[in-house]
């Protein structure tokens, strides 16, 4: 029981109570857990609020045992809240990175960010800004990888209820697209 | 089955159900509430009944009554629930009345931060009802495991005739993680079988054994049942020559099956001088520390606890033989900590102490160890 430890990817999703951040978590610990058939542990702290209130899901992946649940500094950070970046941008890795939704967030002490307006692309492709969440998976996997398109496809259509799978399907699609523009180099 | 991702507490009501639970009564109460709200959609599938009830103290009464009457019975709740439960907790482990108790820890004292993650009701677990009493408390690192310790929870309530506590926490009972559960119908708890003929039963008889059989209310079996001290069948008494012999079978009724009912796991290096003492979520950190440090060729051991009461006296006594320090990491003031410098002296154990609803890292562990 001596091995190392394993490969760890820790990603952090955060927001305001409602946002579906929390969903977006469990979805994307789906994808690596069902579909890839990764390890993968998803946690979350929420304030007593249902709606409001800082809100944070926390996905760790790895192919092997994931002992400590919870994020030690993000791999990513994905943050759709003004709050909720003040709160979680310092702990992240060197090198790590930052998905922010740029209408909600200042970002400018964090020069690199990737900056998306996730909530109004949400808005503009269904219609219906809570699919934000999903979008926002969309830039994440585009961007990083670290789940398959096709497995956060899979794990997404498990989730929507029914007849809002291809609503769910078109923010997923968009994320994707919206990654493709920013690193076009990196398609998986 | 197939792989699912399932959180701690969902866990724990599938297990209960798969274990023959058939009857929870509870007040919700974060962070214990997914408990009851998956109960109260699988328990009527079985044929099984959910009450949600007005309090805490109701709740302890209700799965008390209900398993009198037959059916194995459960509730769930959080520090504040925890501590309106202790005067019927101490009812039943007085009539000897199996049934189920999880208790999902959050930070406290009082109503706390109802989100936020905590052991420290581990003390009151041992000690929380008054008087001198028996008591199992298991706690999960993992969500396979509460699911796991759900049904051994029902096992033991039965086999021992006593209450089994659950000692899960926020970060167990909320995480998810991907499981596969085991097929149900291979699934066996303890039942009861009473084959004395009514006239000659005795619930509270003093047997070698320790544990009488528990026959149910309604059946022609005919015994009383009072949290006042009691004769063999039931009814209150004074008299030291029956009072006796009870406290005696009761008190130690447990000891003769801790190679059954104490469950730890035992990681240990040969020559190692260093080790990790843990259980439920921060035994994750603990051997999230243990990899690192032997990673870097240091030589650790761990204990990880699956029963925190009765205590695991003789493993932690061993452990205490083979090392020169046993570092502790909880996440409360150090409430177990106490009970392993009981066993191996002050002067083998640092405490890793963290009770303000964050967990412990690995560094503050790899810290103590480097020490």
């Amino acid at each position: 029981m001596s091995e190392p430890i394993a490969d760890r990817i820790e990603i952090r999703l955060a927001g305001e109570g409602g946002q579906g951040m929390i969903l977006a978590g469990i979805i994307l610990a789906e994808a690596a857990a069902i579909y890839e058939g990764k390890n993968a542990v998803q946690t979350q702290s929420y304030g007593p609020e249902a709606r409001g209130g800082a809100s944070k899901a926390e996905v760790v992946i790895s192919s092997g045992e994931i002992d400590h649940p919870e994020v030690l500094e993000a791999d990513v950070l994905v943050a759709l809240s003004k709050d909720a970046f003040k709160k979680f941008a310092s702990n992240v890795k060197l090198g790590g990175l930052y998905i922010v939704d740029e209408e909600k967030v200042d970002s400018h002490t964090v020069p690199q960010a990737v900056r998306v307006p996730i909530t109004r692309i949400a808005f503009e492709t269904t219609g219906r800004i809570i699919t934000a969440n999903t979008v926002a998976l969309g830039v994440l996997v585009g961007l990083t990888g670290v789940v398959s398109r096709t497995a956060i496809e899979k794990a997404v259509l498990a989730r929507a209820p029914k007849g809002t799978e291809e609503m769910n399907r078109a923010a997923l699609f968009k994320g994707f697209a919206v990654a493709d523009e920013r690193q076009p180099s990196r398609q998986n | 089955m197939a792989v699912k991702l399932m959180q701690g507490n969902e866990a724990i009501a599938i297990g209960a159900v798969a274990a023959g639970c058939r009857f929870y009564a509870g007040y919700p109460i974060t962070p214990s509430t997914e408990v009851a709200e998956v109960l109260s959609r699988e328990l009527p599938r079985v044929g099984g009944k959910f009450i949600q009830m007005e309090d805490e103290i109701a709740s302890m009464a209700a799965i008390i009554g209900a398993r009198v009457g037959g059916l194995k019975s459960m509730t769930a709740t959080s520090g504040p629930g925890f501590s309106l439960m202790q005067e019927n907790l101490g009812y039943a482990c007085l009539a000897e009345i199996p049934c189920v108790v999880v208790d999902v820890q959050r930070l406290g004292p009082s109503t706390g931060q109802p989100t936020a993650a905590s052991q420290g009701d581990i003390m009151q677990a041992r000690w929380g009802t008054h008087g001198d009493h028996p008591i199992i408390a298991l706690s999960p690192t993992s969500v396979r495991q509460a699911f796991d310790l759900t049904v051994k929870a029902f096992d033991f309530s039965e086999k021992y005739r006593t209450p089994v506590l659950l000692m899960t926490d926020e970060i167990i009972g909320h995480m998810r993680e991907p499981v596969e559960l085991p097929d149900f119908a291979t699934i066996t708890t303890f039942q009861q079988s009473v084959t004395e003929a009514p006239a000659a039963y005795k619930a509270f008889r003093n047997t070698p054994e320790g544990v009488p059989p528990m026959a149910p209310f309604g059946v022609g079996y005919r015994y009383h049942i009072t949290g006042l001290l009691h004769d063999e069948v039931g009814f209150p008494t004074q008299r030291l020559d029956e009072i006796d012999p009870w406290l005696e079978r009761v008190n130690t009724k447990l000891d003769q099956y801790s190679e059954d009912i104490v469950m730890v796991e035992e990681d240990y290096q040969p020559g190692a001088r260093l080790a990790l003492l843990s259980y439920g979520c921060s035994a994750r950190t603990a051997r999230h520390a243990l990899k690192a440090a032997r990673a870097q060729g240091k030589k650790v051991s761990m204990l990880t606890l699956q029963t925190i009461w009765p205590f695991p006296e003789k493993q932690v006594e061993a452990l205490g033989e083979q090392v020169d320090k046993i570092i502790v990491p909880e996440m409360n003031l150090g409430q177990l900590a106490l009970e392993v410098e009981r066993m191996v002296g002050r002067k083998k154990v640092r405490r890793v102490t963290r009770a303000n609803g964050e967990m412990a890292t690995p560094q503050m562990v790899l810290a103590a160890l480097e020490e």
